[in-house]
């Protein structure tokens, strides 16, 4: 119990004091997991809609396989992603181990499946609704897809925010494709185990605090520029 | 509202760096003895090379080097390091310091320890009394090191009962647990001198010249692939060979107990 407070009170003082090092490893988390988010959101949303409007042979073994992959042990993938990018690897000329790049291409693949299906769930409801006026319109596939992400936006929003819930706390890939380097690819989770490491609760535990808080303010500030949960606006 | 979070953003991603570094891997135990943050803003400003640290166990770093992902490592296992260089994975093997491993345990020393009169004796009253013990089980020169030492008191770890429990994790994490078990472990002294949650938990067996734990630096075969730096890793290896690194190597302290003795050869 007296660790919790002690983590308390070095979360504050470390963010009432703009500690240099915490700025550095929070900001970097932030650049590492929100391109990993965006660039997954490119990939996952449409993925996510088009498995909901079209119909094909193996759609459900599709659907099931991402669904599996949500489960996904992030070691598991830093591994996989560490031997493709080793320069004994097939993609080793990139040069891109123990880089951010790494860790975000490693993000990309924990989080994929994970905002594909949310957003597969949540279209699929919402095709429900819609199949009659878009069929009677005679849209496009393209149109469909495009009018389903536009008024399923806020369901979209919850599925990027479960992904980013999902990355920014992760921490077996990253230590792995990352390695921890200090002032190169050390963020805030790899911070926190490292700390663990060394037996300093207090601080690992303030890390912790500042994570939460990060997060907290990510969605507020998604929230804002969605413009969802709002007035006059749901 | 909106704007100042679009400023945030894009502030986010302004910053960009790319000096010139050589990557290093490096054991958990030599990481959490705290001497990296002496020694390298101390090659920053000698060399002006960034060396970046990754910290892994001794079978990690030794793996990271065997796919030249690491300009070079600096580890501590005589025997690995040896088969690394003659499977032509290194170019060389340098001693550079020692330390040594300590036994820590439980203050009230169930198994009587800290009498003992080698560690041998001290491993077999452990096996004796089948009290909780950590092992790292990770494939690290400190678990290395720490099958030997069974060895030599005549004892297998695999046969061990549940009483031998192997985490499979670095120093800290393996200290930790120990603290959480109150069990014995095996540690170099440095990271039990720097580690922060000692609870419960004392040095009870140490001297013995089994325990003698030397560090070497060895150079990655720059035959492996383009990227390697191998300019880099010697000139990083005759620092750490000189004089000066001698002085902050030897000069290391924590509560005034002195942790490291340089003892690097002059070719």
């Amino acid at each position: 119990m007296f660790e919790i407070m002690e983590g308390l009170k070095s979360a504050f003082w470390l963010v009432v004091t703009f500690d240099a090092e915490l700025w550095e490893i929070s900001l970097r988390s932030l650049r590492v997991t929100l391109t990993a988010l965006l660039v997954a959101s490119a990939i996952a949303i449409p993925l996510g809609t088009f498995l909901a409007v079209q119909r094909f042979r193996y759609r459900r073994t599709i659907i099931s396989f991402i669904n599996a992959l949500m489960g996904l042990p992030p070691v598991v993938v830093g591994l996989l992603v560490y031997i493709l990018l080793s320069r004994s690897g097939p993609f080793g000329v990139l040069n891109l181990l123990f880089t951010p790049t790494a860790m975000i291409i490693a993000q990309v693949i924990i989080i994929t499946p994970v905002i594909a299906s949310i957003a597969h769930q949540s279209m699929r409801e919402l095709w429900a609704e819609y199949h009659d006026l878009l069929i009677s319109l005679n849209t496009t596939k393209g149109q469909r897809i495009l009018t389903l992400i536009k008024d399923g936006r806020r369901n979209l929003l919850t599925a990027m925010l479960a992904g980013f819930g999902r990355a920014i706390g992760e921490v077996g890939a990253i230590m792995i494709v990352g390695g921890n380097i200090d002032h190169v690819t050390r963020v805030l989770t790899t911070a926190i185990a490292l700390e663990t490491g060394k037996g300093d609760f207090a601080l690992a535990l303030g890390l912790g605090f500042v994570l939460i808080g990060i997060a907290f303010v990510v969605n507020i500030a998604i929230h804002t520029l969605s413009q969802t949960e709002r007035e006059g606006r749901w | 509202m909106k704007k100042l979070i679009l400023a945030a953003i894009a502030v986010l991603w302004a910053q960009a760096c790319n000096a010139d570094a050589m990557r290093m891997a490096v054991t958990t135990s030599f990481d959490s003895s705290g001497l990296a943050e002496v020694l390298l803003p101390a090659i920053k400003e000698d060399l002006d090379l960034d060396v970046r640290l990754l910290v892994v166990g001794t079978g990690q770093a030794l793996r990271l080097g065997e796919a030249g992902d690491v300009d070079a490592v600096l580890v501590h296992s005589k025997a690995a390091e040896k088969a690394f260089v003659a499977a032509g994975h290194g170019t060389h093997r340098r001693e550079i310091m020692y330390n040594d491993f300590v036994i820590i345990g439980p203050v009230a020393d169930p198994a009587q320890i800290s009498v003992a009169s080698s560690a041998a004796v001290a491993v077999q009253k452990i096996e004796d009394a089948q009290t909780p013990f950590v092992s790292r089980g990770d494939d690290s020169g400190t678990h290395k090191a720490e099958l030997k030492i069974w060895a030599s008191a005549g004892l297998d770890a695999d046969g061990f009962g549940p009483w031998y429990r192997a985490v499979g994790a670095g120093m800290g994490a393996a200290l930790n647990t120990a603290a959480g078990m109150q069990a014995y472990v095996l540690s170099d002294r440095a990271s039990w001198l720097n580690f922060g949650n000692k609870d419960g938990l004392a040095l009870l067996f140490s001297g013995d010249p089994v325990l003698f734990n030397q560090y070497a630096f060895l150079p990655v075969d720059p035959s492996k692939n383009a990227a390697l730096r191998n300019d880099l890793a010697m000139k990083l290896e005759d620092w750490l060979t000189s004089p000066r690194a001698a002085e902050l190597i030897n000069g290391y302290e924590i509560n005034g107990e002195k942790l490291f003795v340089f003892n690097a050869q002059n070719e």
